[in-house]
């Protein structure tokens, strides 16, 4: 059985829900869950229904693109104090990569389904949500940018060419 | 007791004094470590953070920034990147060729800017290189320090420098390193992000912070202004910059950067005083 | 032969003849040219055309290589003189923005010329040296140096703003953390013979540039030249001591006011103008992004004429070569900011744009040399000007910046000096 009140609390102290309004706090754990994950266990895979996003508090989740040749490509990692997953908010809320757990992962996991149809009856709700979204999604698209940037200013080192 | 040995000048500075490569170290792929010895067998002073104009002769000159230890002044170190004629010349070289020394040169790190403060040290790629003697100094000297913070990010798990370093930093308890690379295989244990990122995630005391940033000048700003997130403001804010350089010693005009030339005023620089030029586009 | 380094075999074809030519004392030292002006002669003295000619042979025969103005191809160029009539007697030039011309006088005037395409930093930093030869040898490499000429220079027929020209670079090569050895090594005992400006070049704004016409400083011997002979000042006590060797007379007082009304005449006839110049580092380095750049940038060719002629442009390039025998040479050539390369680093050039490489140069000139070496980088001698092919003129492109500056122009601070 989830205990509500413990919830509350532990969500509060995530840094995803500083100084929220404690009637924001209070609807939003309504919808929240304990989770817990082993190394390498996956928390979603590409194509399945977006039914959640996660706040991490403790561990490292691995974002991992699957390519066709060979393993999944890890693109970031994420730790204590982080969120993600966002394809809740898009329609068709499938997800569009995989996480996996990189170490033994505590996350509070928030329903989808249940936050879409309370932020469909309390548009400031909703607001609150996209404003906590917001800033973090724009950073990582930034950071992003800049790893292309980085990616493609850096010089590719010549490789040594064997002596014969 | 604990003052770093100050750098000799040379009669004529254009003129390069003749070192024996005495052993080559394969970093990565296209990247390579040189230990030098003096041919005349006289140490080489140096600050962190100086430079070299290195010879290879019959090819040509480049500016290369030191990569040793400034208290083991027997043997000069410099790691290379091979991107261009000069530089893939010199990867072609072994152990007991000659080459050609001019230096050092250039305004070392200023490792005293950071006495009583925690040090973060923010680089990628090769940029680690100018920056391994001002750790290793800091490491010397760690008891003048607060807390030591390394941000280190690479292009993947393969391209990876100075492994054994950072394994060795690592290892020490009064150290954190923040590794991390843009991509990896599935499985890796390790951080992948951007260097923002690991900055982020070093949750350093900003105001009790003071900065050094080794990174290609696209990327410095990012760097500055993610330190600035976390309360490092642009004055203990500590960057490199890089121009085309000729001769080293403020002769050539070759590395002017608006009133400096940054082999003599640079290539360090406290980030507040050239911002306004830094933002100034083709200057 | 000077070895750096170990003892290797003289090659052959850097073998120079040894000290053979007589040095004279250095009491002329680059660092204070102006030390014995105590010991000056009281009143200035005239020198008639023949006087000229003894001055001539008293160099050479003091051992100097004297080097003054001569007529080839069309301009006034430096070169090796012997006596007056090497010299453009009766010539005079005729100079606007992008244009240059010689023409006979109705007199017989020996400097009644100005300014023309060289500099005398041709001779001081020269365009073409050759810093270094590296051989195979015993112990690997083998480093050598050419030995510095061992005959001092004479410059005859110095203006002002080349006085000022010369000071400047005297604070490039000689007195910045590292010194230029080729450049200290030509600039010792060099014997300076100035000239006062009897009329102004077409493109002169030396005056507003606080550099001539008169000739303040920094030579052994000023003349101006009079209907009928030279008013001679000494600055220094060798000079004082050459002028007491050639035939010549206490000027007159008249005379005295003559060469001074002559100066004051070529300051008045200056067409062109930089008011102000202490205010341009503000005012260019506050105005980094303003659209007179881009204007220039339309006209200009990038050809880097302006740099070539400047006589306090001190730019270079080196390059290696090597030749069968496995020898390296190191050459250092002038180069200039207006070639592309010049700012390459890997990846593409830092200052692509024609007006980031225009912006450079004239911010370089009249901004950021004053932050670099305490002193503008201009002399307002008008080379940049005459010999820019399509006339991009200095002087109007800072009016027209200041004629509109960017609102609350700023410059930026000038970044921390080393310690
Ligand atoms: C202060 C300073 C320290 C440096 N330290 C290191 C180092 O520790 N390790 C390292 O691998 N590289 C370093 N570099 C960069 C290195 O000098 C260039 O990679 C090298 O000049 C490239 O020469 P190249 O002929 O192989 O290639 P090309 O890119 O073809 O270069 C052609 C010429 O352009 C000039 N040039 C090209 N790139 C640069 C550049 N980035 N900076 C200055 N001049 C350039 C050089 O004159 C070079 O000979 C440093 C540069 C500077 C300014
Ligand atoms: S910038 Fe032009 S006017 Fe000024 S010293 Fe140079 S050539 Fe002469
Ligand atoms: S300003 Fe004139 S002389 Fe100078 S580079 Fe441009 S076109 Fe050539
Ligand atoms: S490299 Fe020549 S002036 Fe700086």
């Amino acid at each position: 059985m989830v205990n509500i009140v413990g919830l509350e609390d532990t969500l509060a102290a995530h840094p995803f829900a500083a100084d929220m309004d404690p009637d924001v706090l209070r609807t939003i754990a309504g919808c929240c869950s304990n989770a817990i994950y082993h190394p390498g266990d996956y928390l979603f895979r590409e194509g399945e229904p977006a039914d959640a996003f996660f706040l991490i508090r403790h561990g490292q989740v691995a974002l991992e693109i699957h390519v066709p040749q060979g393993a999944p490509i890890v693109v970031e990692t994420l730790e204590d104090g982080e969120i993600f997953g966002w394809s809740w908010m898009l329609a068709p809320y499938t997800w569009s990569n995989d996480a996996r757990a990189n170490d033994q992962v505590r996350v509070l996991k928030l329903d989808a389904t249940c936050l879409r149809r309370k932020m469909e009856a309390d548009r400031a709700l909703g607001y609150e949500l996209y404003r906590r979204f917001l800033p973090v999604m724009a950073q990582r698209l930034a950071s992003s940018r800049m790893r292309i940037v980085e990616l493609a200013t850096e010089p590719r080192p010549i490789r040594a060419r064997p002596k014969g | 007791m604990d003052a770093m040995p100050a750098p000799v000048r040379h009669a004529d500075p254009m003129v390069p004094r003749p070192f024996r490569i005495t052993r080559v170290i394969r970093e990565i792929d296209g990247v390579f470590t040189w230990r030098l010895a003096a041919v005349d067998g006289a140490p080489f002073d140096f600050r962190p953070g100086q430079f070299n104009m290195v010879t290879q002769f019959g090819v040509g000159e480049i500016p290369v920034s030191i990569s040793g230890d400034c208290r083991r002044p027997e043997t000069l170190v410099h790691t290379i990147r091979a991107v261009g004629p000069v530089t893939e010349a010199m990867q072609g070289l072994r152990a007991g060729a000659i080459v050609g020394i001019r230096g050092p040169f250039g305004r070392p790190w200023p490792i005293d800017a950071a006495i009583g403060s925690d040090v973060i040290f923010v680089t990628s790629t090769i940029g680690l290189a100018p920056l391994r003697p001002l750790i290793l100094e800091v490491l010397h000297r760690r008891q003048d320090f607060g807390k030591v913070v390394i941000c280190y990010g690479t292009r993947g798990i393969h391209d990876i420098m100075f492994e054994e370093d950072l394994h060795a930093w690592r290892a020490r308890f009064d150290t954190n390193v923040h590794l991390t690379v843009h991509s990896a295989p599935s499985g890796y244990r390790g951080r992948v992000g951007g260097v923002a990122a690991a900055i982020h995630a070093a949750r350093i005391d900003g105001p009790a912070t003071v900065a050094f940033v080794c990174r290609s000048e696209a990327l410095t700003r990012q760097a500055v202004n993610t330190l600035g997130e976390r309360g490092v403001t642009p004055d203990r804010v500590w960057v490199t910059l890089e121009r085309n350089m000729k001769c080293g010693i403020g002769l050539c005009g070759h590395c002017q950067f608006g009133p400096s030339f940054m082999c003599k005023d640079g290539p360090v620089y406290r980030f507040d005083e050239i911002e306004a030029l830094y933002s100034v586009r083709e200057f | 032969m000077q070895h750096v380094g170990a003892e290797p075999p003289d090659p052959p074809a850097l073998r120079h003849t040894a000290d053979r030519s007589r040095r004279i004392a250095l009491d002329q030292c680059a660092a204070a040219p102006n030390a014995d002006a105590s010991r000056m002669p009281p009143a200035p003295a005239l020198l008639t055309r023949d006087g000229l000619d003894a001055l001539l042979a008293a160099l050479h025969a003091d051992g100097f290589r004297v080097l003054g103005p001569t007529v080839q191809d069309g301009a006034i160029i430096y070169d090796d003189v012997v006596r007056v009539a090497d010299l453009p007697v009766g010539w005079t030039d005729r100079q606007d923005g992008g244009s240059y011309r010689l023409e006979r006088r109705d007199d017989t005037a020996v400097f009644g010329h100005t300014v023309g395409p060289y500099a005398w930093k041709r001779f001081l930093h020269p365009p073409l040296l050759r810093l270094w030869r590296a051989e195979p040898g015993a112990d690997g490499v083998e480093i050598a140096t050419d030995a510095h000429a061992a005959q001092p220079m004479a410059f005859l027929g110095v203006r002002a703003c080349e006085l000022q020209a010369i000071a400047i670079q005297d604070k490039v090569f000689l007195h910045g953390p590292f010194v230029d050895p080729h450049y200290k090594a030509r600039r010792q005992g060099l014997f300076i013979v100035a000239v006062n400006c009897g009329q102004a070049g077409g493109t002169c704004f030396c005056a507003s540039m606080q550099a001539g016409p008169k000739a303040e400083a920094g030579f052994d011997l000023a003349l101006t030249e009079l209907a009928d002979g030279f008013l001679v000042e000494a600055g220094t006590a060798r000079g004082a001591v050459l002028l007491d060797r050639l035939p010549h007379r206490p000027a007159s007082e008249e005379e005295q006011q003559q060469a001074a009304a002559i100066v004051a005449a070529t300051a008045a006839q200056m067409g062109r103008h930089i008011p102000d110049a202490a205010a341009l580092p503000a005012l260019l380095l506050g105005n980094l992004d303003h659209p007179r750049w881009d204007a220039v940038a339309q006209r200009c060719l990038s050809c880097g004429n302006c740099t070539q002629v400047c006589p306090t442009c001190f730019c270079t390039n080196v390059t290696d070569t090597t030749d069968l025998t496995g020898a390296t040479d190191r050459t250092r050539r002038w180069d200039s900011c207006f070639a592309v390369d010049f700012s390459y680093i890997h990846g593409g050039a830092v200052r692509p744009a024609p007006r980031s490489r225009y912006r450079q140069w004239m911010t370089h000139k009249l901004a950021s040399w004053v932050a670099q070496f305490g002193t503008s980088g201009c002399t307002g001698c008008g080379r940049c000007v005459t010999w820019c092919p399509v006339g991009i003129d200095i002087t109007e492109e800072v009016a027209a910046i200041r004629a509109a500056p960017a609102p609350a122009a700023a410059a930026p601070a000038a970044p921390q000096s080393p310690p």
